[in-house]
């Protein structure tokens, strides 16, 4: 394994990409695969818009109608969003602690294809014509009555991809913990850093609801079981609490890194240290606890009772002030900052008032006897769409920008990039301002059509030209990327120029091994500390080079994978093929037999010689 | 190339952590027998209660039982899983918030799931 | 981390199971993995309490009359002993004494499927007297709560039983020091989780 470029065949690299445990690798892959799902939950969305544009379409019927719904809203949430942002974790914040990779490299790898079978087994549903169909949130009693296997997709699907999860997250709590350089105290680290460690933290709590719930949701479909069926003394009630104790802290755990990646835009934009800096670590913090504790304001019309509704409700508007602080917070970094509006510090700019409108309309949302009121209408719709789509798709566009030469070694067009912003912003404001006005108008959600005369015909058609806007600024996007890719033009360490964190201080993107000595972290924003004391490198080294230990890598993670991608489809039709059962075994045990063949053999790494690191950092010389 | 210091006990030393081990040892054995103490008379409760014998009030005995239930998981984790030596603030801090969250949603399905 | 090091017990590390990076990322690691655990747990014993005695009008079972308390007695026993017997095996581990420490993982297996069928002969029991996975839901929670940590306990054993004959050949070292330890601390979980199982399902539910 040298860092000598070599000429490497087609198979090699096929090989390489498929064996990967570097974090920077992995960060690349669920960025990818990512953005494909983005794009699968967005042509969803087109055509759920397409449908709704004018009274009594048949553009779709009823049932593909529902199958959208469901489908655009599990993508974009699991199999889009969630891993986007683990993209950007694992791509930058080992470089943000000095670190090396991640603590459990091939958990890492194992994880990231536990996410793509996962996904792969869910998107199936649509080619095999059968496809979830209760809604993101499946409840339960819909969700046991759906005929067919389109809920079995769900349930299997986001059972394989959430285990996934699970292992990223535990992953990046104990590389976080143990991993940092010396001098890295906790309130030393970046925001990222600080927002991944909390989002994961959610991750390690919110998941294991999830999984039990839809082991119960798979026993009681494909194993008999009782849990949901009243007429067996179930209780469809006990879905929709393990649910939300997943769901909503699911969407803490989506905006938190993209507040972290916000609160390294404002910074280095305003090329000003963020503003009230343990304020934004213990809101971050609060933010993280106090999402557990409101889940059933989304359950405020299930007849749960007026005690229980209140101690709810007054949760949910005491979360808001954590969030109320950081705004405060960015918009003092700002101020007295000497600001360089380019394309992610203009996606931060139109975050702050978006995500501020979604954040109000969820206050209003947390006043139990309005929710009565808009429960299940497009009101709903409008404010959710405002948090995710105005507070983590514009911090994902947004960090593709600051962080695409990082990953990537060259940088997006900026004046593409602007493009894409205006005709995003603009069409996400369009298409989705107005569905507060339908919400109040009394429009239903989750319905396929509507009829004429109730005076929801021009919001609607509005909101489908706001959708072809958006769309229109991701093409922009995908044609930036591409023309970037091939004129290929390499940048440097820090192209934004004024990178404050240790990943700008290393090339981009950096070397196998990140950093040729661990680095010493002097202060909050270190490089930047470097940099003004006439350190131009940015780096002070905390010890002299020596060998390196480096994981090796395997392909052991996309086997255990497969094996549980097979195992679904024999859970799936064992009730009604005979070979449903031996498929199932077969998948499980190639499983634990790839399993076994991991922990079975002692696999210590390797290790990189001093001679080869210093002979990487001569070649190098002096680079910027 | 080891990461690892290597570093040899003189005799004197080796001796004390010996003596050290064997003194956490009998700790244990002693954390042991409270937690097998324990739980026969949580289960003599139960079969008091059951027997019908006087006093013995599912009122008294849920609570009881419950309490004892914690001491011992308590004795657990902070004995036998060590959770009471140096380096374990970490999973001290996680273990309770899990506890804390394992305890709100077992009181949630007690009270506010309808029927 | 070279493998071939030989220790002494007067060279091994005061704390094998955190001495070197990738020990102490197992060890943080998979205490955070045990806090995701209860989470897990709470969520099953939940359903449990929400479910318990419910069934279909006339299906005939309750906890009051269903448990078998001196079988779940025994289980108790074998599993608390196993607990401490795991105890000892660790302590033999601290003093770098490869061949007791291995013995006493051995009685802790055993010890552990004992308990395990134990519990097969108590669902079998209870399945030929028509409290069966599909009877309710009540009969549904119980065997999901008590079956999961019944399964967790089957992992234990075949993990364990994998850690002994693999390192039979390789002695003690740092590499699997941390190995042990992490099943150590599973298995003290999986007992904690059953001082739940026995007090919440069987001693509250037989009083009712």
């Amino acid at each position: 394994m040298s860092s000598v470029a070599q000429k490497k065949g087609f198979g090699a690299t096929l090989w390489d990409w498929l064996t990967t445990v570097d974090h920077k690798k992995i960060g690349i892959l669920y960025f990818l695969g990512g953005g494909f799902f983005f794009v699968v939950g967005g042509i969803e969305a087109m055509m759920i818009r397409w449908q709704l544009y004018k009274p009594n379409n048949d553009f779709v019927s009823a049932g593909l109608f529902n199958d959208l719904i469901t489908m655009h809203g599990t993508t974009m949430i699991f199999l889009a969003a969630m891993p986007i942002l683990f993209g950007f974790m694992n791509a930058i914040v080992p470089l943000q602690i000095g670190a090396r990779d991640v603590a459990f490299p091939f958990i890492n790898s194992l994880g990231f294809w536990m996410f793509f079978f996962g996904g792969l087994f869910l998107n199936i549903s649509w080619l095999y014509g059968e496809v979830p169909n209760a809604g993101w949130t499946s409840y339960a009693s819909l969700s046991i009555a759906s005929e067919g296997h389109g809920i079995d997709f769900y349930a299997i699907g986001l059972q394989i991809a959430g285990g996934g999860t699970l292992m990223a997250g535990i992953n990046f709590l104990v590389t976080i913990i143990n991993m940092r350089a010396p001098g890295m105290t906790y309130m030393r680290m970046p925001l990222f850093t600080w927002t991944t460690f909390v989002a994961s933290a959610m991750i390690l709590f919110a998941f294991p609801p999830l999984t039990i719930g839809l082991f119960f949701l798979t026993f009681d479909r494909m194993f008999g079981g009782n849990f949901f069926d009243h007429t067996m003394g179930g209780n469809t009630i006990i879905w929709e609490h393990i649910f939300w104790i997943f769901g909503h802290p699911e969407v803490y755990i989506l905006i938190l890194p993209a507040f972290g990646i916000f609160s390294e835009i404002f910074s280095i934009f305003s090329r000003k240290r963020l503003f009230g800096y343990p304020s934004m670590v213990f809101a971050t913090v609060l933010i993280g606890f106090l999402g557990f504790m409101v889940w059933a304001h989304h359950m405020f019309t299930v007849g749960l009772g007026p005690t229980a509704n209140a101690i709810f409700a007054v949760a949910t508007m005491a979360i808001a002030v954590p969030t109320g602080v950081k705004i405060f917070n960015w918009l003092l970094t700002m101020w007295g900052g000497s600001i360089k509006v380019t394309t992610p510090m203009l996606y931060a700019l139109g975050f702050i008032p978006s995500f501020v409108m979604g954040g109000v309309t969820g206050v209003m949302q947390g006043a139990a006897p309005l929710d009565y009121q808009l429960h299940d209408s497009y009101f709903i719709v409008a404010h959710f769409h405002y948090v995710i789509v105005g507070g983590v798709v514009l911090a994902i566009l947004a960090a593709t920008h600051l962080y695409w030469p990082k990953m990537f070694g060259t940088m997006l067009n900026e004046t593409l990039g602007k493009i894409t912003f205006t005709f995003f912003f603009i069409g996400f404001h369009m298409t989705f301002l107005i569905q507060h006005w339908l919400g109040f108008w009394g429009m239903p959600r989750r319905v396929w059509t509507y009829m004429d005369g109730q005076g929801w015909n021009l919001a609607n058609l509005i909101s489908t030209c706001g959708a072809l806007l958006m769309a229109i600024g991701v093409i922009v996007l995908v044609y930036n990327v591409i023309i970037t890719s091939i004129k290929n033009v390499k940048v440097g360490n820090d192209p934004w120029g004024d990178g404050r964190t240790l990943e700008w201080a290393i090339e981009s993107p950096p070397i196998y091994y990140n950093f040729p000595a661990t680095p010493l972290v002097r202060g909050l924003d270190t490089v930047w500390i470097e940099k003004m004391e006439g350190n131009e490198t940015g780096l002070t080294p905390a010890e002299p080079i020596k060998d390196i230990h480096m994981p090796n890598g395997s392909i052991i993670p996309i086997l255990m994978s497969f094996g549980l991608f097979i195992a679904g489809f024999g859970a799936m039709f064992r009730t009604e093929e005979a070979w449903g059962l031996p498929v199932l075994i077969f998948g499980l045990l190639w499983t634990f037999v790839s399993m076994a063949a991991r922990s079975l053999q002692d696999d210590t790494g390797y290790y990189i010689k001093k001679d080869e690191i210093l002979r990487d950092l001569k070649r190098k010389g002096g680079q910027k | 190339m080891a990461d690892v210091q290597v570093y040899k006990r003189t005799p004197a030393e080796q001796q004390l952590a010996q003596r050290r081990a064997k003194q956490s040892m009998r700790a244990q054995v002693m954390m042991f027998s409270l937690m097998i103490f324990l739980t026969l008379v949580s289960f003599s409760m139960v079969v008091a209660h059951e027997a019908g014998v006087a006093g013995f009030s599912k009122y008294l005995i849920i609570p009881m039982v419950m309490l004892f239930a914690a001491v011992q998981v308590g004795l657990q984790l902070y004995y036998f899983m060590h959770m009471s030596e140096k380096g374990h603030g970490i999973p001290q801090m996680f273990m309770y918030t899990g506890a804390l969250l394992g305890f709100l949603i077992p009181l949630t399905f007690v009270t506010i799931v309808w029927w | 981390m070279d493998l071939n090091k030989k220790f002494t017990p007067e060279t091994w590390p005061d704390h094998p199971e955190t001495a070197t990076l990738e020990a102490k990322n197992k060890f943080v690691g998979f205490w955070l993995f045990l806090g995701g655990e209860t989470i897990l747990f709470a969520t099953l014993f939940a359903t449990y309490i929400a479910l318990k005695n419910s069934g279909p009008s006339g299906f005939g079972f309750s906890t009051q009359e269903l448990y078998e308390l001196p079988l779940v007695f025994v289980m108790t026993m074998l599993l608390l002993t196993s607990s401490l017997t795991s105890v000892f095996a660790m302590y033999h581990l601290r003093n770098f004494n490869f061949k007791k420490m291995q013995l006493w993982l051995a009685i802790t297996a055993f010890l552990g499927l004992g308990f395990l069928m134990l519990e097969v002969y108590e669902f079998t029991h209870y399945v030929h007297l028509g409290f069966t996975y599909n009877n309710s839901a009540f009969s549904s929670a119980f065997y999901t709560l008590v079956g999961t940590h019944g399964f967790h306990v089957a992992v234990g054993l075949v993990w364990i039983t994998l850690l002994i004959f693999r390192n039979a050949k390789r002695g003690l070292n740092l590499y699997n020091a941390t190995k042990y330890y992490t099943f150590s601390l599973y298995w003290h979980f999986i007992d904690v989780v059953w001082v739940f199982i026995f007090t919440v399902v069987y001693l509250m539910g037989v009083i009712g």
